[in-house]
């Protein structure tokens, strides 16, 4: 049935904001305080109070509309979204409208074989978070069954960020791949913590299924209640094949929004009344419109970091490196930024990637100290690629002295310097060697020359061990070869 | 604009107004007269006039990211109707 | 002079007196709050009377007087509308919902009276949320008009005016809407006084209709009202909405003439309308305009007429989103149910009365699916038509003068159908729409049919954007030039003196 139907989907997600203070108030904003201590009028609805929008999570909205290349409408304002809820201090939160901070752009994401796809964006708007409600007397914390709740309003009026995607998303796969390149994305840009467990990322996804090749959307539901980016998959998938079935069964899927069930792995409706759409949106006649004019956002966008996909391209593209390895890096923003470095210093990106993700890494893993934070600076290694590219030392080495420079004995180059170690391609110093290791090896030699050429590894070894590892193996394989050959 | 009668049930079920059948009646008739009223901003052809949500212009006011004092928190539970420990409680919520 | 005498005075004066060391912050204080005890059972100006917060706000300025402070209202006794907060009060809006609610910080404009000396005697009464133009919608006590208690004291901060008139403070501070301040102004014999919108913050003011509330005070003389304006006025951080730019000193600034000025008369207000008497003492006004220097020229506002159906669209549709958070949740009232949803049906039945639920009523549907452009945006288009009017009037005139409101102080019950009652603001909405300082100021007396003694008449006096100065300027040419606010005394004062 999968070859008759393809899923559609979208994603919306709400992100809150890391700023120091609350949206609309001076209050902190802060998880896991003590609950009802980080309010006050503003926050806690108490009448008479007004809100005054905080300019650093505007600015963050901006930078985030920028970094997905996002339109920035030059005229936006703040709505009203009336409704009530107990956790909502007001009865109507505090969102935007017909006139969003930022309109249109793309992220940009790339599957697990590394082919890179971009999901276009609809729009990011800024609002306020709720407060949260604990469900009591039910024994599971659920709100079905509850005999009352607790509120407690530390969360309300923080700033939450909504991004809503096209529907073009065509699997459970591609939804979690972008939003893990949402998620990247975020975290580079200093805009949210994105915990998903915090709760400072939560999303719902919008899903249909239609004939495949047809050119029409299908009815679509709305899945809520996912709370891990596993969850947000099974969901997906779940819903797939249950709107597959009714079609299949020539049913009608109903447009609803349906909550995910963990538990038992499948999507329930969560019936609505009519009256609990009429949102009643005005314009909030406590704020006043925002301009943000072209240069306030070539601003922004100036300062901007590398964005994770710009990196995955260039390390996947230009460097050559595999999508896993690429992903590894990237994620940890530290290293990329050091990998970064070093490839911008040695110009040798395979070499960097090499000693970053290698004996780096396996050095990082032994002391529990993360690279860049170590005593090998980029500009170390910059320095041990370059003794590498020189043929001045072999890899052997340069593991050592990376070993030792991490250990604190200073540059790389500095140590051979000191200490000598400078390999050696001269061959009159080398030649007596090899006859040395010939002289002393001769059965082996015999088999060598019986047939058995894999014994090379071991006189070249037996060289290189002789001359303390300086020298050039390239040159010690070539004079051995030569010999034998005779 | 229509005159016609307007859902007052529809209404006060969205304003969260419990009305009696009493209510329901003469409201609905008062709300139907001032309607009326308001039906006369129809003579006036406001096509191309933008809309006024603030008469005095003004734009791009905000705050500095800066921590303020909050309320101390049990002169705000003090007010609640019903608290427990230190959160406000509700009696059971039911979804929509 | 006695502390008893100055209470009777301006707040200039009892300030000038605290200030030169003739009578205490506290001695006014205690004079103020004995006269209170006389005559509120008469008057019922206040819900909430403050003697021990007086007392000792009254002690800690005559420590800053001691200390050398210059305080422009030392020792003013102020009436406070009770849909102000202020910090440890009960702070109502004259609602059953909020009936017992304290409230834990204190408006901003409350504030900057409070530290330029004012003493708060107590908070007003006034129509619940606001909402009304007699103060017969409190759901918490009746107010009557000092100057004959079988009528209303206007509304809705009938209670600063009431007191005002009383004598039971020196300034009353209110908040207009649509012509909270102006009307009760006009029909207790006061200056009200509502400055730009914006002008003053309304952080800590329960909000009624946010785009078109403005706080702004009540005052027995022109001087009072510049200097409650000076001391509430500018911008202030915790209201976006309020304005960042200076404002001009008006108390220094006071005229004497109106020399140099054009005053627009507007057409389209006809006062033959109101009867021979009113029409004949706004005829009178409008020549002592021009006898004070002034040059008359006549305005036109073709869309005022539209005000009062565009304003009971939009403050309707304001005030269903703001009332919406008093649900029986955090604070205030709550009837219980079932559920939550049981819970707020009831509660908001319980807590609100008739004329605030038919207002929430109209705004919700107004804002509801398939109303809102038909409705609101229109209504929000029509406003922008009228402060276009104000402006293109403003090219040919300085200031506008016009009645404050079409009668004298009514008696109570009077108005029973809602439509009649909105029109009570019929001259004074546009101005509120268009977001215009305006002012109503005493402007003679007339006995009303049936009526038993002389009630006060106001005339209105509008300026545009940030014109205060200019307004207040021209409203104490006028008042100095007419006096017709000392002809009459309020007879409730008087009693058990």
């Amino acid at each position: 049935m999968m070859v008759e139907y393809e899923p559609v989907i979208g994603i919306e997600c709400h992100v809150e904001l890391k700023t120091a203070t609350k949206m609309f108030c001076g209050c902190r904003n802060e998880f896991g305080a003590p609950p009802n201590t980080n309010v006050c009028p503003v926050c806690l609805g108490l009448p008479g109070a007004l809100p005054v929008p905080n300019a650093k999570a505007l600015g963050l909205i901006v930078a985030t509309g920028a970094a997905f290349g996002a339109r920035i409408p030059e005229f936006s304002k703040f709505d009203r979204k009336n409704y009530f809820y107990p956790d909502m201090p007001k009865n109507y939160q505090i969102s935007q409208y017909d006139m969003p901070l930022t309109v249109g752009g793309s992220v940009k994401y790339w599957m697990e074989d590394g082919t890179i796809k971009e999901c276009r964006l609809t729009r990011i708007h800024l609002e306020e978070d709720t407060g949260k409600s604990t469900h009591a007397g039910s024994g599971d914390g659920r709100i079905a069954g509850s005999s009352y709740s607790l509120l407690d309003f530390n969360r309300a009026g923080v700033p939450l960020m909504e991004c809503v995607s096209e529907p073009e998303l065509q699997s459970p796969e591609e939804a979690i791949a972008y939003l893990e390149s949402l998620r990247r994305t975020l975290l580079a840009l200093g805009v949210s913590d994105v915990k998903m467990e915090e709760g400072s990322l939560r999303c719902d996804a919008n899903v249909s299924v239609r004939l495949r090749g047809s050119a029409q959307l299908g009815t679509k539901t709305e899945i809520k209640n996912m709370n891990s980016f596993r969850s947000v998959e099974r969901a997906i998938a779940s819903e797939i094949e249950r709107q597959v079935g009714v079609l299949g069964s020539g049913g009608r899927v109903v447009q609803e929004t349906r909550g995910w069930d963990e538990i038992n792995g499948v999507t329930h409706s969560m019936r609505s009344k009519e009256e609990a759409h009429d949102y009643r949106y005005l314009p909030d006649p406590d704020l006043v419109p925002m301009e943000i004019t072209i240069r306030d956002v070539g601003r922004v966008a100036g300062t901007l970091p590398t964005l994770p996909w710009q990196r995955f391209e260039r390390y996947t593209g230009e460097y050559g490196l595999g999508a896993k390895q690429a992903t590894q890096m990237i994620d940890n923003f530290a290293l990329a930024n050091y990998f970064d470095r070093v490839v911008s210093l040695s110009g040798n990106p395979a070499q960097s990637s090499n000693f970053v993700l290698g004996e780096l890494s396996r050095l990082a893993n032994e002391t529990g100290v993360a690279v860049a934070d170590s005593r090998v600076a980029p500009e170390h290694l910059a320095e041990l690629i370059a003794l590498v590219e020189g043929k001045q030392i072999n890899s052997k080495i340069a593991k050592e002295l990376l070993t030792r420079t991490w250990s604190g004995a200073g540059s790389p180059a500095a140590i051979v310097e000191r200490e000598g170690l400078a390999q050696t391609s001269d061959r009159a110093a080398i030649e007596p060697l090899v006859d040395e290791v010939l002289a002393a090896n001769a059965k082996v030699v015999a088999d060598y020359k019986a047939g058995k050429t894999n014994v090379l590894g071991f006189l070249v070894g037996q060289v290189m061990k002789a001359s303390r590892g300086k020298a050039d193996p390239a040159l010690v394989n070539a004079l051995m070869k030569d010999k034998l050959s005779r | 604009m229509s005159t016609g009668s307007i859902d007052i049930r529809y209404v006060a079920t969205l304003a969260r107004l419990a009305l009696t059948d009493e209510e329901i009646e003469r409201f609905g008739k008062q709300l139907g007269d001032l309607l009326g009223h308001v039906n006369a901003l129809r003579e006036l052809d406001v096509t191309r006039v933008p809309a006024t949500a603030q008469v005095v212009e003004s734009r791009n006011v905000t705050r500095e990211d800066c921590e303020r004092p909050c309320l101390d928190r049990e002169r705000v539970l003090a007010q609640a109707p019903q608290r427990q420990g230190a959160f406000f409680r509700v009696p059971r919520i039911i979804a929509e | 002079m006695t502390a008893r005498a100055l209470i009777e005075g301006s707040a200039a004066e009892i300030a000038e007196a605290v200030r030169s060391g003739r009578a205490s912050a506290l001695e006014i204080t205690e004079a103020t709050l004995a006269h209170v005890r006389n005559v509120e059972r008469g008057v019922g100006a206040y819900l909430t009377v403050l003697d021990e917060l007086a007392r000792s706000h009254a002690t800690r300025i005559d420590q800053r007087i001691r200390a050398g402070e210059r305080l422009p209202l030392a020792g003013v006794p102020i009436a406070v509308k009770d849909n102000m907060c202020l910090d440890g009060t009960r702070t109502t809006c004259g609602s059953k919902i909020l009936e017992n609610w304290i409230a834990p910080y204190s408006a901003t404009a409350v504030a900057r009276m409070l530290e330029a000396g004012a003493v708060p005697i107590g908070k007003a009464n006034c129509d619940e949320f606001a909402m009304g133009s007699s103060c017969e919608n409190s759901a918490l006590g009746v107010t009557r008009n000092p100057y004959d208690p079988s009528r209303v004291p206007g509304g809705s901060s009938g209670g600063s005016a009431a007191a005002v008139a009383a004598f039971e403070a020196a300034i009353g501070l209110g908040s207009d809407t649509g012509g909270s301040i102006r009307e009760p102004g006009a029909f207790c014999n006061l200056i009200g006084f509502k400055p730009t919108y914006g002008r003053v913050s309304r952080y800590g003011l329960i909000a009624f209709a946010s785009s078109l509330d403005q706080i702004g005070p009540l005052t027995r003389t022109v001087e009072d009202a510049a200097l409650a304006y000076d001391a509430i006025s500018g911008y202030d951080p915790m209201d976006a909405t309020s304005i960042d730019r200076p404002v001009e000193p008006t108390a220094h600034a006071l005229r004497d003439d109106l020399r140099g000025l054009r005053v627009g008369i507007v057409r389209e207000f006809d006062t033959e309308a109101l009867g021979a008497d009113m029409d004949r003492l706004y005829r009178e006004a409008y020549r002592d305009l021009e006898r004070l220097g002034a040059e008359l020229v006549e305005v036109l506002l073709p869309t005022v007429d539209y005000g009062v159906p565009t304003y009971y669209l939009i403050a309707p549709a304001e005030c269903s989103s703001n009332l919406a958070r008093f649900d029986g949740v955090r604070y205030g009232l709550r009837v219980e149910g079932a559920d939550v949803r049981e819970m707020y049906d009831k509660t908001r039945a319980a807590g609100f009365g008739p004329e605030v639920k038919r207002r929430i009523l109209i705004g919700t549907y107004a804002l509801s699916s398939g109303y809102y452009d038909a409705y609101y945006v229109r209504a929000q288009k029509v406003r922008t038509l009228m402060a276009g009017d104000f402006q293109a009037a403003f090219a040919r005139c300085d200031l506008i003068a016009c009645p404050a409101a079409s009668c004298p102080a009514f008696e109570f019950n009077a108005k029973s159908d809602p439509y009649s009652m909105y029109l009570m603001d019929y001259y004074t909405i546009p101005m509120a729409l268009a977001g215009l300082p305006a002012l109503s100021v005493p402007c003679g007396w007339v006995t009303p049919e049936g009526g038993r003694v002389p009630m006060p008449i106001g005339l209105q006096l509008t300026a545009p954007l940030f014109g205060e100065k200019l307004l207040l300027g021209g409203a104490h040419a006028y008042e100095q030039a007419t006096k017709h606010a000392l002809a009459h005394k309020p007879l409730l004062a008087q009693v058990n003196v």
